[in-house]
């Protein structure tokens, strides 16, 4: 439902009762059937055009929490009101930071995709990426004592190891997410409210540490990016935040990168280069040493998923701002840690509603294949939940290759993202789609109702902590995540 | 260490995804352990390395086709093998996909159909327990609502009806079986010719049944609107008949509206006369009660109107049993009492066999019964009504009186046992509890067909009542399944020495896809007494009891 739509439905309407009596009276020309096909058929016999509802009863027998969900007087204003603070809000590059400051975190702390997990049920790519991130940090010498301490739980001077959700801390993180104090952070912020979020710095493919990988060319790796990247990268935001020109806005490029073949989750390409052509003067004029300069720029445009972690942050501040309107059914947040697959939903704050990810379908790189790959990892499904990625997967038809699939996979799977969202984006649009506003705002009702599961672009990490990116596929979300979302819901009404 | 094969292609760009596709292809070529075609990208290197091959220097824009050949091939089978490799790389990489047609799935919910394309009504028959999502869906789109789901909660159904009273909509049901809206008939509607009457009926067969009765009066019928069987109780108040009225008197082509309703709060009656009065509303009241206190009878409801309407009131049509000859509809003015079945008092009763000692022995001490079979609830109501008045209190599922005995129909087999121990009974096969998870009597006959086997094996049994509904919704033949389950009924009980008559009374119009007459007649043919005047029918059966007694 449009805005629009939504603010009509608040509000009864008695002269489009009276169009319906006369139409109605007139002998009606149309007629929607749900239910048993007799009916529709002795309709059909009499001429009626009719429209069948290709109906099926809700996910996990909610026939109860479904109606007490839809008649909740709250309903169409609470989602009303939770997607137009969405689709208002903007995205802006304020600042790059690290993240001890940013994020206020201190030695032993790691953030990671995904809802809360203990390193006990942690994926083998989180497991990896969280030994990368003690030996990044000092805290460990080796993997196996890096892995030696985190099963503890302590650093070797006693200083507890906390690992919590990236999403808890206004932050995202692709794949395994983790985030540690001395890793830098891009800060996006909507320059109407000032509220911000933060994202990591995207380390390229393969060997990374969000795929899991902890070898020593990915902690160098980590090392030149904070030593050399994030302060030029700092320098060069904040040069362009102060000038006339103002920060780089990151809702323009992400709108952009739409029309350019990108879909914002797996193909970022179009984006990168849109970001880089915006950074290249402010980074030449820094008076930084030219290789230093040349590094950054060679690094940034080497990696065709540079721009995604600019994204994701500016999808998190805008669904951020659709947070805890009592009543509402939009989903705010989808992000899994490798185990679990979790869902936040407006209407029930920050509870996280949880099943085991799965498995994507997809392509393997090299000689991986199915049984090397780990389960759906990563916060990077927040471009889903606001519309982009997989939902606009027409926007990036060759992203359907990872599938086997034709173009045609690619509109029909958008086409059906429309019947589980609540509006199409303004700005977000699909120029194939005659540009149509992207699909956005995920409804737990109208997916539990209709069975249509969110689609989601995503990358494989290998099972083998320290094996790194395994392929790409395709992927849903488990659907008892939104089975229990729904019966939480209706559990907030009287 | 196995033959590789390694080509550069310089400035040959395509997609990583495309390239990872075309891989798998050509991996899967014989003679082919491996394969990776890939832009010279850093990570695909890498994995390029990885897998053992040994590269030249290479730029990012290169295009690296490496294949790796299977162990245990000469050189002929590698050259084969190569060429078959890059022929398949070829064609996967220059492979177009057919702009094929973007079929758009059905929409899965009322709120999307409607979104897609809005209609001014919505027919639902979805489980009860989902019905009201639907219903739902259709009132926040602006449309009316026809809802034939039954097991409907009552929270539900005044929740729907507030807000579609809200939105000037109308929601018939939950429950309503039938309904006419500008000449197309939804759910179980007969086809009836246009006229100056509408119909507002919480009672879907009791609606059919004024259609009948009016069509055979040749009285047209503008729309009937459904309400729901529970609408003029005092918990719903009437909400959908309100809605109805005022829908109505916006309409100019009604002239007289029939209230039909089984059973209904009279404070609610009265509002509702009340609210009629105030539009300028005529209105012919057709509520079920016991009509001892006063309710008129359906067949009297309908003579009624015609009255209003200066129409000479008909000799409603009846067909009388014939064995063979084709039967024709009786034009008498008296009530005709079906003819006792041959042999009755003459044949004297055989003792009962040695394995049937179970069967109670017939002209004992029990009183002939009456087993009404229905699937109508209304007509089941109207039946009772007039049958207690003559044989007093009479057992059913769907008791008029709280005074009276109630059957436990929790199910079929509850039923059946319920009855195989109860005086005079009426059933409602259609009521709620008896279609869980089955179809209703009306479209599914098998319950009945079942429950006359069963009443023709129950010596007590003298006289089987039951409803044959025609029209829009139904079984496509519901005389055709009778005829023959009523002939063996008839036979049983004449082979078992006793009486058993079948009085039908048969809901249907001439227009009717079945057809009327041929029903009657085939069901005549049978050895039923045929009446379409419901109330005809069971005072015919209740003298036929009468008589028994006496």
């Amino acid at each position: 439902m449009t805005q629009q739509t939504a603010d009509q439905a608040a509000q009864a309407d008695p002269a489009q009762g009276e169009q319906n009596a006369q139409a109605l009276l007139a002998g009606p020309q149309s007629i929607v059937t749900v239910g048993v096909d007799l009916f529709a058929d002795a309709l059909v016999a009499q001429s009626v055009d009719v429209q069948r509802v290709d109906w099926r009863p809700p996910l996990g027998g909610t026939e109860a929490e479904v109606q007490k969900v839809l008649f909740d007087a709250r309903r169409a204003e609470a989602n009303a009101t939770a997607i137009s603070r969405v689709l208002a809000t903007g995205a802006v590059l304020v600042d790059v930071r690290p993240a001890s400051e940013a994020l206020e975190m201190s030695p032993g702390m790691f953030f990671h995709a995904g809802p809360p997990i203990t390193w006990e049920r942690a994926s083998g790519p989180l497991r990896g990426a969280l030994m990368g991130a003690m030996l990044f940090e000092g805290l460990a010498d080796s993997p196996e004592e890096a892995e030696k301490l985190l099963a503890a739980g302590q650093l070797r001077d006693g200083t507890p190891i906390t690992l919590d959700s990236c999403h808890h801390h206004r932050a995202v993180g692709p794949m395994a997410g983790v985030i540690s104090p001395g890793m830098w952070v891009f800060e996006i912020a909507d320059p109407a409210t000032g509220r911000s979020t933060f994202c990591s710095l995207n380390e390229g493919l393969g060997k990374v540490l969000r795929y899991g990988a902890y070898g020593p060319e990915v902690v160098d790796r980590l090392k030149w990016m904070s030593a050399v990247l994030g302060p030029l990268l700092q320098q060069a935001v904040q040069r362009r935040a102060g000038s006339s020109a103002g920060p780089i806005d990151i809702r323009s490029i992400t709108a952009q990168m739409l029309q350019m073949g990108d879909e914002g989750h797996n193909r970022n390409r179009a984006g990168t280069m849109m970001l880089i052509r915006e950074l290249i003067p402010e980074l030449l004029e820094l008076g930084a040493p030219a290789n230093d300069v040349a590094d950054v720029v060679r690094f940034c445009n080497g990696n065709d998923h540079f721009y995604l972690n600019l994204v994701m942050p500016a999808c998190k501040l805008a669904l951020d701002a659709g947070r805890d309107v009592p009543g509402s059914s939009l989903v705010v947040a989808m992000a899994r840690n490798g185990t679990d697959f979790g869902i936040q939903v407006s209407g029930t704050g920050d509870q996280w509603f949880t099943g085991p990810a799965q498995i994507p379908d997809g392509l393997f790189l090299g000689d991986y294949g199915r049984e090397d790959a780990n389960p759906d990892i990563g916060d990077s499904a927040i471009t889903e939940t606001a519309g982009i990625g997989g939902f606009s997967m027409a926007a990036a038809p060759a992203i359907v290759a990872f599938v086997g699939g034709t173009a045609q996979l690619a509109l029909s799977t958008t086409h059906r993202m429309y019947d589980i969202t609540l509006a199409e984006h303004p700005i977000m649009q699909i120029p194939i789609l005659g540009f149509r506003g992207a699909p956005t705002g995920i409804d737990v009702v109208s997916v539990v109702r209709t069975g249509i599961l969110p689609q989601i672009n995503t990358g494989m990490a290998g099972k083998v902590a320290g094996t790194g990116q395994v392929g790409a596929g395709l992927v849903n979300p488990p659907a008892e995540c939104f089975v229990d979302a729904i019966k939480a819901l209706a559990a907030t009404i009287a | 260490m196995s033959t590789q094969h390694v080509e550069v292609r310089r400035g040959h760009y395509h997609d990583s995804v495309t390239l990872l596709s075309v891989s798998r292809t050509v991996a899967a070529v014989d003679g082919i352990e491996a394969a990776q075609v890939a832009m010279a990208t850093p990570l695909n290197l890498d994995v390029l390395e990885g897998m053992g091959f040994h590269l030249p220097a290479l730029a990012p824009d290169d295009l690296v086709i490496a294949l790796r050949f299977e162990d245990d091939l000469d050189d002929g089978d590698v050259e084969t093998a190569r060429s078959a490799a890059l022929a398949a790389m070829e064609a996967a990489l220059t492979r177009r996909d057919e702009p094929g047609e973007t079929q758009q799935d059905p929409a899965r919910t009322t709120g999307l159909a409607l979104q897609r394309k809005p209609a001014p009504l919505v027919l639902i028959s979805t489980p009860g327990a989902s019905a009201g999502a639907e219903a739902w869906d259709a009132l926040q789109a602006g449309s009316s609502v026809m809802l034939f789901s039954d097991n409907v909660s009552l929270d539900t159904e005044i929740a729907l009806k507030q807000e579609a009273a809200r939105r000037c909509l109308l929601v018939m049901g939950p429950d309503c079986g039938t309904a006419v809206v500008g000449g197309v008939g939804l759910g179980f509607a007969n086809v009836v010719r246009p006229g100056p009457v509408s119909l507002v009926a919480a009672s879907g067969t009791g609606a059919q049944q004024l259609l009948a009765l009016l069509d055979a009066a040749g009285v047209g019928v503008r729309h009937c609107l459904g309400l729901g069987g529970r609408d003029l109780s005092a918990d719903v108040g009437g909400l959908a008949a309100e809605q109805a009225l005022r829908t109505l008197a916006r309409d100019e082509g009604t002239e007289l509206v029939v209230l039909v309703s089984k059973p209904a709060d009279p404070a609610v009656v009265n509002r509702l006369d009340e609210l009629a009065a105030s539009l300028g509303l005529g209105v012919e009241w057709a509520v079920l009660g016991r009509s001892d206190e006063g309710f008129p009878d359906l067949t009297r409801a309908a003579e009624r109107v015609c009255e209003r309407l200066g129409v000479q009131v008909p000799v409603w049509p009846t067909w009388s049993p014939t064995a063979n000859a084709a039967a024709h509809p009786t034009r008498d003015h008296e009530i005709p009492v079906p003819a006792p079945s041959s042999g009755d008092h003459e044949i004297p009763v055989p003792a009962p066999s040695g394995d049937d000692h179970e069967i109670p022995v017939q002209g004992g001490a029990g009183e002939p019964l009456l087993r009404g079979l229905f699937a109508g609830g209304t007509l089941c109501d109207e039946a009772m009504a007039l049958a207690a008045t003559q044989l007093g209190p009479v057992a059913s599922n769907i008791p008029l009186d709280a005074s009276w005995p109630k059957l436990d129909a929790s199910g079929p087999s509850a039923l059946k046992g319920a009855l195989a121990t109860a005086g005079h009974a009426f059933v409602d096969l259609g009521d709620d509890t008896m279609t869980v998870g089955r179809a209703h009597p009306m479209i599914d006959p098998s319950l009945r067909l079942e429950a006359i086997e069963e009443a023709a094996r129950d010596a007590r049994v003298r006289v089987i009542l039951l409803d044959v509904v025609l029209g829009h919704g139904a079984h496509e033949d519901p005389a055709g399944v009778h005829a023959p389950v009523i002939r063996a009924a008839i036979d049983r009980a004449t082979a078992d020495g006793r009486a058993l008559d079948v009085v039908v009374s048969l809901t249907g119009t001439a227009g009717d896809p079945q057809g009327r007459d041929a029903s009657a007649e085939a069901l005549a043919k049978a050895g039923a007494a045929v009446y379409l005047s419901n109330a005809e029918a069971t005072r015919a059966a209740v003298a036929l009891i009468r008589g028994e007694s006496r």
